[in-house]
């Protein structure tokens, strides 16, 4: 019971009933869907890039507790960073959920996003916390084509 | 799980039904603990568990009798040769077929399917021709068409189902026609618990000499099948949802259908003789049986048949039905939860929905109660569409589950309501 304290905390909850930019984006500079088959979690990522920044993020879809409060989290997290810095926390982020050896997780650029660390105990949860972030990577590179965790 | 051991229970006659807490002594995984929890285990639409006398027919196989079939000369494969054939007459008998070599052994269903896609289908179905299967299929009996009809120019059509999760028969009347080459049914469904009047919709399509292929994956476990009474034209179930093995399973055929179709896979066994100008394929069942089959596999299965017939199936329906009609009153008392698949002739497969909880989202914190449920599509996403929703919370009955269990999945998912409140 401990573990599902620690995977549901007051964070994902607030975020899972109350999430943060969770609309369309008017004049996008990239939007890409992204969909977990297995759960039938779907996000709808919208982004606004200006010389290298992300000066603006929507999302929309549905899922679990999980992947909406991941997603809300994560839009808070990159709103005003430059590209390259949004791919770092990624980066962090995907450690801190799948590798063992925490030691590149850095935690003052993970910030919030540190209350997802309980989900690594959680094999079949990561796809979920992990789903809006892959649909960033996919954003930014110019995909086209959904993004699926399959 | 509980530790008070109830009478058996009195019918009428004076006949004593099956007494589950003693029946689930026969299942050694029971009664094991999962998260420090007693397991509750509520997923037997997707796999089932195995009895004892399965699990120690394997290891008696492997560990006395294991040798290839059908060809060796010597002593062990004549005893491999007599369980492996004896397996088939079980599972004959168990659907009433009329000869054994009707009853081919396959990895599963999905095989089974693809078998009749493969050699019945692209010898009889061609472009303009259509197949009709319907909105509540499991997609091992959907795609293996929708290859078929790609490939041949031929139509999938679909019978629609209602809020309930029936299958509309007036709009199936519609769709049959002098096109339909197939129809292609599953007999209870996996998300929706339904079970469809399979007697009916084989009539149906006859009358237009058209032949059905049944998907029983979901039926064999909870009633008795007689596929001679149904007159179905293609019969596929597995093993493993049978308290059998994985990796083995039944395709059932007519003798005239399979005789008039060319094999599936080539190879051994399933050949009488072979030069390089040409080889003579083998007779039924063995013409659809290349390569060394899944032997320990198919003789576990017939343990598992012995096992149900042992307990009847009578009564197994019975009691589920009583296990069913226990849990949907239960589940239809919380708050904010609606069922998904409320048809009036059901098996014991409870779907379900929560506005405030994602299925997911139950499913871990079910789990960390020692509670087994699925959570997601269940291989049905035209269901999930049809009701709108992106997935449903699942708990599927056997006849070892409890009424106590019952009772510890609506604490756990009043507990769930709790954390997400």
């Amino acid at each position: 019971m401990s573990d599902l304290k620690e995977l549901y905390q007051e964070v994902i909850m607030d975020h899972n009933r109350r999430p943060r930019n969770f609309r369309a984006l008017d004049g996008a500079s990239c939007s890409l869907e992204g969909f977990n088959p297995l759960c039938g979690d779907r996000i709808t990522l919208d982004l606004k890039v200006e010389d290298d920044t992300i000066t603006d993020v929507g999302f929309q879809g549905s899922g679990c507790a999980i992947s909406k409060a991941s997603a809300s989290l994560m839009t808070e997290s990159i709103k005003g960073k430059k590209v390259a810095e949004a791919e770092e926390i990624f980066e962090s982020f995907h450690d801190m959920l799948t590798k063992d050896d925490k030691s590149n997780v850095d935690e003052d650029k993970l910030g919030d996003l540190a209350v997802f660390s309980g989900v690594a105990q959680f094999p079949t949860r990561i796809k979920c916390a992990i789903l809006a972030w892959h649909t960033l990577h996919g954003a930014l590179k110019g995909q086209k084509e959904a993004i699926s965790t399959e | 799980m509980t530790t008070t051991k109830p009478a058996a229970r009195q019918k009428a006659k004076g006949q004593v039904t099956f007494d589950v807490f003693r029946t689930r002594e026969d299942f050694p995984i029971l009664k094991q603990e999962v998260r420090g929890k007693p397991l509750v285990y509520l997923d037997n639409a997707a796999t089932s568990q195995k009895p004892q006398s399965v699990i120690d027919a394997l290891v008696q196989y492997y560990t006395a009798q294991n040798s290839n079939v059908h060809r060796g000369v010597h002593y062990l494969s004549e005893i491999a040769t007599e369980e492996y054939e004896g397996a088939r007459s079980k599972v004959k008998r168990f659907l009433n077929a009329a000869q054994d070599r009707e009853i081919i052994f396959v990895r599963g269903t999905t095989e089974g399917i693809n078998l009749v896609a493969h050699s019945y289908g692209r010898k009889n179905i061609g472009a303009g021709d259509e197949i009709i299967i319907s909105a509540m299929e499991h997609h091992s009996n959907i795609v293996p068409w929708q290859m078929l009809c790609e490939e041949k120019g031929a139509r999938l059509r679909t019978i629609p189902i209602n809020d309930d999760g029936e299958l509309i028969l007036e709009e199936y009347e519609r769709l049959l026609s002098p096109k339909t080459k197939l129809v292609s049914i599953v007999h209870i469904s996996n998300s929706l618990g339904t079970i469809n009047p399979v007697k009916k919709i084989i009539d149906m399509a006859h009358s237009y000499g058209v032949p059905v292929l049944v998907d029983g994956a979901q039926a064999v476990p909870h009633t008795a099948v007689d596929v001679q009474e149904l007159d179905c034209d293609f019969y596929a179930f597995s093993g493993h949802k049978l308290f059998g093995p994985t990796g083995i399973g039944i395709l059932y055929g007519k003798a005239e259908l399979l005789e008039a179709m060319p094999p599936f896979q080539g190879g051994g066994d399933m050949i009488k003789a072979v030069t390089f100008e040409k080889t003579i394929y083998n007779d039924l069942p063995y013409k659809f049986e290349a390569g060394t089959p899944n032997i320990a596999g198919a003789i576990g299965l017939g343990v598992a048949i012995d096992y149900i017939l042992g307990i009847g199936l009578d009564h197994i329906a019975d009691y589920e039905h009583g296990l069913l009609e226990y849990g949907t009153e239960q589940l239809s008392a919380i708050d904010g939860l609606r069922l998904i698949g409320t048809a009036k002739e059901k098996a014991s497969i409870l779907s379900f929905y929560m506005d405030l909880i994602h299925p997911h989202d139950l499913g871990t914190i079910l789990d960390a109660e020692g509670i087994a449920i699925r959570t997601g599509h269940h291989c049905t996403q035209p269901v999930m569409e049809r009701f709108c929703i992106p997935a449903t919370a699942r708990a599927s009955l056997a006849f070892y589950n409890t009424k106590e269990e019952i009772d510890y999945l609506v604490k756990g998912i009043n507990k769930a309501i709790e954390v997400f409140k």
